[in-house]
Parts: structure tokens; sequence; C-alpha cells
């Protein structure tokens, strides 16, 4: 795909974000959309493309009254939406549609109108890995971690660290859940998950959700807000079994998309101005530094323990307090590619100066599928 | 650890073989006939060069400790916390989930790359699943 062509020109969180007992998962989608929608200054009318995931197309397009010509109900967990912009870009690209909505809404917390996730005896998870005990994303998404830890010398001190910093960035944040300020030491004393993760490395619950609007980068500079454009994508999946990945030591999805999106922007990681990576659980960010290539996996716990990640470190990451501190109602992805957005109109409330480039990372399932984006302020 | 509610597998045609192995004592691995690629989980192909020409073995149950976490909570059905989930590869390359019994569920007694050996535990008249258990001598 050919970078800035495409661009985001409306980008919207649901009203309120954490605790949401007053609407369903369908209407946070719909409450997302149109805050999206207002931000463009467009009308539904204006919409022909639709995306989303767990959630059908058809569902919320038939809710909110939008008659697409294309649609993407790409689900593959959490980095969906990043998947979604992909598509999107080189849907608009291709002239099938010219405007592009896409939401993300989940009710995490509140349980309201939330579709079930269950695994049938008779998949190979069911048969392969629910007979075992796991139980939720806490006891499957950390199992590699000790054996990265082996293989690269990280300690518990260093990924204790990732949500120490991260709570910084959320201090910073009016709309992050957690804001008080935490220590390594009351990382590693607080509640016993899943060994070796504590509750302070697990993402929060939450309800919430956020929309995204593309159009062609032509278009784009006729919109109320700065334009935000796609400089490079990547995306892949691996496998839906934890325990049936290739290897422990790096995550094949994140190897192959991230890759993908620096080759198509064109850019070296010194270039990388500000970064977000899925943060389900504090390993997150060591894999995703290693496997984007930004430096050795032996190094990524240090760079972090160091400070480097933090306000006013030289690479600032997930700068709106990630899934550990700012929200994450189930599928984070759409709310790292909305910081990412912030970031680059140069309106996030932890505003890295200057900031041009910013590359969003994402994850799906336990590490099963990926989808990096590259965007940029420039054209 | 077998009470009720504890997830049981629903074998499906082409895992079969595995869930009689595993009832009749045995561990089944997959050899691709062509490029003698040894797999898991079950199929009746070779994921690596789609060969349709495959030979079910009996494995020797021998691996090591790959890795795992100990869950605390929230427990699944049928489990009494703390409890290990640990990722097991075996000698003949391919790596499954599973439990390790006769063992502390402590990060002390759980060494990364542990000798194990298969154990098999009986869920009902239908289902028995491989566990492992630290390697003897």
């Amino acid at each position: 795909m050919r970078k800035n062509q495409v661009a985001v020109v409306g980008a919207a969180e649901t009203t309120e974000l954490g605790v949401i007992p007053n609407a369903s998962q369908l209407q946070l989608h719909a409450d997302a959309a149109l805050n999206a929608i207002a931000d463009a200054g467009l009308k539904l009318s204006d919409i022909d493309g639709f995306a989303t995931a767990v959630e059908t197309p058809q569902q919320v397009c038939h809710y909110l009254g939008i008659k697409p010509t294309w649609v993407d109900g790409t689900s593959v967990g959490g980095c969906s939406f990043m998947l979604h912009v992909r598509h999107a870009a080189a849907a608009i690209e291709a002239g099938l549609c010219k405007t592009v909505l896409i939401t993300h809404a989940e009710s995490g917390k509140s349980m309201i109108g939330k579709l079930p996730r269950s695994t049938p005896a008779d998949s190979l998870n069911g048969q392969f890995e629910a007979p075992f005990g796991v139980y939720g994303p806490p006891s499957m998404f950390p199992i590699p971690v000790l054996r990265f830890m082996k293989t690269y010398g990280i300690t518990h001190e260093q990924l204790a660290s990732v949500a120490v910093v991260q709570r910084e960035w959320a201090a910073k944040n009016p709309r992050a859940m957690m804001k008080d300020p935490i220590t390594v030491a009351d990382v590693l004393n607080s509640r016993m998950i899943a060994y070796p993760f504590r509750l302070l490395q697990c993402c929060l619950v939450t309800d919430g959700g956020g929309a995204l609007i593309l159009t062609s980068a032509d278009r784009a500079r006729d919109f109320p807000n700065k334009p935000v454009y796609i400089m490079g994508t990547g995306e892949s999946v691996e496998t839906p079994m934890v325990s049936q990945m290739e290897t422990f030591n790096s995550s094949r999805a994140f190897k192959t998309a991230g890759p993908l999106a620096f080759k198509e922007a064109g850019i070296a990681h010194g270039d990388v101005d500000h970064l977000m990576i899925y943060d389900a659980f504090a390993h997150l960010p060591l894999f995703g530094l290693g496997d984007l290539g930004f430096m050795p996996y032996e190094a990524t716990g240090q760079f972090i323990a160091d400070g480097n990640t933090r306000p006013g470190g030289k690479l600032p990451l997930n700068t709106n307090g990630g899934g550990l501190s700012y929200m994450h109602s189930g599928m984070y992805g759409m709310y790292a590619l909305q910081e990412s957005v912030r970031q680059m109109r140069g309106i996030a409330p932890a505003q890295v100066p200057n900031a041009k480039i910013s590359v969003c990372h994402g994850v799906g399932g336990m590490f099963a599928a990926s989808g990096t984006i590259v965007f940029t302020n420039e054209r | 650890m077998a009470e009720p509610q504890r997830a049981r597998p629903k074998p499906t045609p082409e895992t079969q073989h595995f869930w009689d192995g595993t009832k009749a004592g045995e561990l089944r691995l997959q050899r691709c006939d062509a490029c003698a690629h040894v797999y898991f989980p079950p199929r009746p192909f070779c994921p690596s060069c789609a060969s349709r020409k495959v030979s079910i073995f009996k494995a020797s149950g021998k691996g090591f400790l790959y890795s795992y976490v100990i869950n605390h909570r929230p427990a699944a059905p049928g489990f009494t916390p703390p409890y290990a989930i640990a990722v097991v590869e075996l000698d003949e390359g391919p790596r499954m989930m599973s439990n390790i019994i006769d063992c502390p569920q402590t990060p002390e007694a759980l060494e990364l790359d542990m000798k194990l050996e298969v154990a098999f535990q009986e869920l009902d008249d239908k289902i028995t699943l491989p566990v492992f258990r630290p390697a003897k001598g």
C-alpha cells in the first residue's frame, strides 16, 4: 500500500469511560460513533464503509442507520481495529468506499448486552487447553513469561516497572481509571493473580468504546481537525492456543506485523516519536520492543526500568496509561489507536512535544493475532 | 481434581485417536510419512508440508517443563488454587498444555527445564487426561 494516501479525520471515545451502568454494549458503539461523526463534522449518511469486531457489522449498521457499500467484520481480538484501519485504507485506495467508520465498544465491567465468550468442548482449545484449568486471560496470557524471563535474564522488578511507569503517564490523564502513583514494591506486594503476575501487572476491566473515521488524504484537509495519515500498516495471526506458539521467546504475529508496517512507512526505529504497545499484561511491552526491533530482547526490561519510556524519556510508551492504568474494556486496541491519533493531533493530555510519527502496535487473543499502524501528521 | 464441573474435552473425528490413546495409557502423536514432521494437536494432514499421508505413533511420554503460571484467581471450575498450568515440550518436539502432579505447586519446586514424564488422570469413563510428573532418576 502507498503511504499517506488515507487519513483519520474523526476520532472519539465514548462520552464516559470506566463504569457505565446505564448503557448496553450496542449503545456504547453508537455513542462512540456519534462522537466521532461530530468530531469529523459529518452526517451518518456520509458513511459508506463500516468495520467492527465481536458485534457484527449488520448489528451496528442497523442500530446506527448506516447503509454501507463496504463492510469488514474482521474479529481477531483486541487488535481487530488495527486490522480494520489497514483494510479500510486499502478499500479507500481501491475506490470501494470513500468514508469508513470503525467502531469498538464493550460492556466489559457492567456486562450489559455483552455477547458471551465461550470455548466449545469440541474445539481445539476446549480439548487441549481448557481441561488443564485455564480460565480467562490472566491464566493464559502470562504463560510464556517465565520462559521469556529465563531466556533473556528479565527480572520480576523490571516487569513490575512496566506498571509503575505507565501509572506515571496515567497520572497526567484525567480520563484514566487509575491515577495514584505506585512503586515497584507496591506492584510486587499486590495480590497474586497468576504467578509470576500480580494484580497491578494485569489490565483493568472497564466499560467503554471508541470510533475512528477514515477517508482519502486528498479529502482530509477539508475536515475540522488536523488529519492523521496512515503511513504504514501490518497484520498477522499465529494460533488461538497460547500453548502452540512457535516459541515463548517472541511472538511470530508481532514479528510479522510490526516490520511490515515499518517497511511500508519507510521509517527506522529512531524516527519513532511516540509508541503504543497494547499492554493487556506487563510483559507485552517487552515482547513488543523486541519483536518490533527496537532493541535486543535482553535489553527490554532494563530499558523500561531505567525510565526511557516514562514522561520525558527518549521513547514515550503507552502515554494514556495503557491497559494497565487507563482503561481496558476487553479489546483495548481501539484505545491505543485513539491515543496515537490524539498525539498526532497534538491534543493528548500527556502530549509528547513535536511528535510527528506514532507507532501503534496491537495484540489479539493471547498472542493469537497482531496489527501495527504507523501514523504521521506530516504528508 | 476430578470434580464434576471441570471442563471436559469432547473428541472430534480428527482427535478421537488421541483420546483413545490416553484412555489406553498411551500418549499418541502424529508423524508425517512424507517429511517426518511430528506435530500436535491432531489433524489428518501435515501442517508442515500438507501431505495427507500421516501416521499415529506412541510417544515416549518424556519431556521438560517449558513454561507455566501458577493460577491463584479466578480458579477454573474443578480446580483448587493455587495450581500450575504448564506447557510441556515433548522429546519428540511438539508442546502441549498440561498439569504437573506429584510436585508442590510453587515456583521453588517448579523449575523450568525440569524433566517430566507423562501420567494419566481418568476424568470419567470416556476421558482420560495426559498430565506430567517429575521424571524419576
